[in-house]
């Protein structure tokens, strides 16, 4: 019979760093098994094998030749520089070419293997999820890289022989780390697109979500190389690592090879889906004896928000540092202190309001409108960025009242206005952007983690339902009474503070 | 060896298997039988580890197959439903890649490739590759493929579909010697005669739950009624019916022929033939009709 376990496991202490290398070890070299037979089979697609050789050999002379004729020509007209960016790009274009036929082997990995039947015989060893997986992104990475590698070592013989010239060791390590990255990037994207969907048709359709950030990657560093900023290629260096451990960690724990299986057909059932939300907004827990109302409140509401403390220490840390970032920036770009000295401003701001609408109930809709609107977007687009995006978007007026604050400050004015201004209606407006924030970051990260025993669907859905709960309950009416607040209060409060109220 | 209780599994509203409890022992085949959409597969991919079981337990080769997914696995050989082969490998290669997978040291790979090839005729195709097999050859592959680690626990679908008689015949020689080494067998299959050929015990399932499960004898008995004997004359056995009534429940009779049922044949048998002595009826046979398993099955099947 098969033994399976690690043959070190039994004998040494789960902690110790030397048994989790050797577990490492362990899983990788099981790993490399899967690897080395999709290895082979590749090449054994002529398919996979013309295309690949002509982009690692044909199209890295081609540049080669077209670099040096460039050169040539625009150095009669004295444009050097033109050349001299231009080599180094066509070393970067090289260089990725090769690694665009990773995102078709990857995105067929698992659905293709599913729909040609041979599987589930995989599914059904003693292989663990993480070694499946790490065995089929190594197969889908180590090719198209090595063709990369040799793509970029031909070009750079080419140029050197041709034109003489060769990259600073810098930029060559950057490419190459560039070129690395981006492929276990799209690899890694195309195995999760691969195992979440049904047929190779789905996945190559969803591919989209893969090429577009990515083309938009390469024309950034397409403008860096060309500009010559080639320190700037490090935080893009920076990005990519960051990306790659969020999508290949991503991608173990939300690998299921009951969905792999069990799943025939890509079905959005949206009544099903919207029941299952409204059900589980309206109560998470199912089973126990019935609750009065502040029972309900406490468990559901109260309780969603204690589940959310970790991203609500998120949100209240972002902002902070975005108030931080404010006061910083102040200091190098001043506005000039008479700016801040408006005769008769308490009028002038009461104008304004009057101008603008900010008065009576009209006002506090507007007001609600205008919050609502920014948190809604924020929350949007956490879905799209993990949530990175709905913090980013809280940040920004944090940023800019810290900012303010400290430009009123330098230019002598008593910031005590801003305050006024400002504190009334933020001690509950900001706690309703936090929360709101807290339950975006939570949707956005559920897609990378959901929770134990649940697919992606249900652990987003799940946190849809939490979001949609306490929007509804305490963020909302946060709102609404922070809006009253800052058309009825507020502008009281800053005249009082002015001397003028 | 396999042990279920209560297994269930849901998806979404769809319940693919309900309450299933069954037992498979060492040195035991047993035949699950079902139309299709029954819940088959899901049993066999739930026992694998593969599925999560909604509600219930199960243990394989003394593993839960929740929490020691991996264990399980490298105790059972599946021969799946599509033979799910790479078209691009050798024979050989790829029998040594799941070698590889069960963590068999090379020799041994080797040794029981070559073993299980010439046992089923494939010693001499295993350096071509996959593609260029028929579909009885691809069969037998993944056969020896689930076979190859030597697991206690084997859970067969359909394992002598497209083969020939003789390849076919090869196959259930070869589940037989399984089953004397003491594997825990599970098989399912559409071929009713294989079943009954093969299996100690036989299950049936419909949607999603097993309706009955015994031996084959116990399941005719229950479901068809006591065992149908025909008593066959030399020449119109007239009033002989009429004389055996009380004694056995006579179903049909015919020119030369009488069948009759009876719960014990043992006793019953020998008095009917000392009737016929008795009246001078000349008997040319006393056997019993066949009642097949399929007849078990289409009953089972067609109710409710």
């Amino acid at each position: 019979m098969a033994t399976l376990a690690s043959p070190v496991e039994q004998t040494q202490s789960r902690t110790s760093l030397h048994h989790q290398m050797q577990m490492l070890w362990w899983n990788l070299s099981r790993a490399l098994i899967v690897t080395r037979r999709e290895v082979l089979d590749m090449f054994r697609d002529w398919r996979i094998i013309v295309p690949a050789a002509l982009l690692t050999m044909i199209f890295p002379y081609i540049a080669n030749w077209g670099a040096g004729r460039m050169v040539r020509w625009v150095q009669e007209y004295g444009a050097d520089i033109v050349g001299e960016r231009l080599v180094p790009f066509l070393l970067m274009v090289v260089g990725f070419f090769p690694i665009t036929f990773s995102l078709v082997i990857a995105l067929e990995t698992f659905v293709g293997e599913k729909e040609r039947r041979s599987l589930e015989p995989l599914l059904s060893t003693p292989l663990t999820n993480t070694q499946l997986y790490l065995g089929k992104t190594l197969s889908a990475t180590i090719p198209p890289v090595a063709g990369s590698l040799l793509g970029i070592t031909v070009y750079l013989l080419g140029v050197k022989g041709n034109i003489n010239w060769a990259p600073p060791t810098v930029l060559l390590i950057q490419v190459i780390l560039l070129t690395v990255l981006q492929a276990l990037v799209m690899v890694s994207g195309a195995v999760i697109v691969s195992g979440q969907t049904t047929s190779v048709r789905a996945a190559n359709l969803l591919a989209s979500f893969i090429i577009i950030p990515m083309s938009f990657l390469i024309q950034a560093e397409a403008l860096i190389m060309f500009w010559a900023e080639y320190g700037a290629l490090w935080w893009i260096i920076v990005g990519l690592v960051v990306l790659d451990i969020v999508l290949t960690r991503m991608g173990v724990r939300i690998f299921n090879r009951e969905g792999l299986l069990g799943k025939e057909m890509d079905e959005l059932n949206l009544g099903l889906g919207i029941k299952k939300l409204v059900r589980l907004a309206l109560a998470r827990r199912r089973e126990g004896p019935r609750r009065n109302a502040w029972q309900w409140y406490r468990d559901e509401v109260l309780g969603t928000v204690g589940r959310s403390w970790g991203a609500i220490l998120l949100v209240v840390g972002a902002l902070a540092g975005a108030y931080l970032i404010g006061l910083r920036y102040a200091d190098v770009y001043r506005i000039p202190p008479h700016i801040f000295i408006v005769n008769n401003w308490y009028q002038r701001f009461l104008d304004v309001l009057g101008e603008s609408g900010l008065h009576g109930v009209g006002g506090v809709l507007l007001v609600l409108l205008q919050n609502w609107r920014v948190l809604a977007v924020a929350s949007l687009l956490a879905v799209f960025s993990f949530g990175v995006l709905a913090v980013l978007i809280l940040m920004v007026p944090v940023a800019l009242v810290g900012y303010l604050v400290s430009q009123m400050a330098m230019a002598g004015m008593d910031p005590m206005v801003l305050w006024a201004a400002l504190i009334p209606h933020s001690i509950i407006e900001l706690p309703a952007a936090i929360l709101a924030g807290a339950v975006a970051i939570r949707v956005g990260a559920s897609i990378l983690a959901p929770p134990p025993g649940k697919t992606v669907g249900e652990g987003w859905l799940e946190a849809l339902a939490d979001a949609g709960r306490l929007w509804i309950t305490l963020i909302l009416p946060l709102l609404v009474i922070a809006a009253v607040v800052e058309v009825y209060v507020t502008p009281y409060l800053v005249g009082l503070a002015a001397g003028g109220g | 060896m396999i042990e279920t209780d209560g297994l269930t599994k849901h998806f979404d509203e769809f319940v693919a298997v309900e309450d299933v409890s069954l037992a498979v022992h060492a040195g035991e085949v047993l035949a699950l039988l079902g139309p299709n959409g029954a819940g088959k597969t899901t049993t066999v991919r739930m026992l694998t580890s593969i599925l999560i079981p909604t509600r219930g337990t199960a243990r394989v080769a003394g593993y839960d197959i929740v929490t020691q997914a991996e264990q399980v696995r490298a105790s059972v050989g599946v021969l799946t439903e599509s033979h799910g082969l790479y078209l691009r490998m050798k024979g050989r290669e790829y029998l040594d890649f799941f070698g590889q997978l069960y963590s068999m040291d090379e020799a041994k790979r080797r040794r029981q490739g070559k073993a299980l090839a010439e046992r089923f005729g494939l010693h001499d195709v295993l350096d071509r590759r996959i593609g260029e097999y028929s579909k009885g050859m691809r069969q037998k592959l993944a056969l020896i493929r689930s076979m190859m680690h030597d697991p206690p626990v084997l859970l067969l679908d359909e394992p002598t579909s497209a083969m020939d008689p003789h390849s076919a015949r090869q196959v259930r020689d070869a589940i037989r010697d399984l089953r004397k080494d003491g594997r825990a067998i599970i098989l399912c299959t559409h071929n009713l005669a294989e079943a009954e050929e093969l299996a100690d015990r036989i299950a049936i399932i419909r949607r999603g739950r097993i309706i009955v499960q015994g031996t084959a004898l116990e399941l005719k008995a229950r479901l068809l009624g006591p065992p149908l004997l025909e008593l066959r004359f030399v020449n119109n056995p007239d009033g002989f019916v009429e004389r055996l009534s009380g004694l056995v429940e006579v179903e049909s009779s015919g020119h030369n022929w009488v069948r009759y049922r009876v719960a014990d044949p043992q006793t019953i048998n020998p008095q009917v033939l000392a009737i016929a002595a008795e009246h001078q009826m000349k008997v040319v046979t006393l056997s019993e009709v066949p009642q097949s398993l399929e007849e078990v099955y289409l009953r089972v099947v067609s109710e409710g």
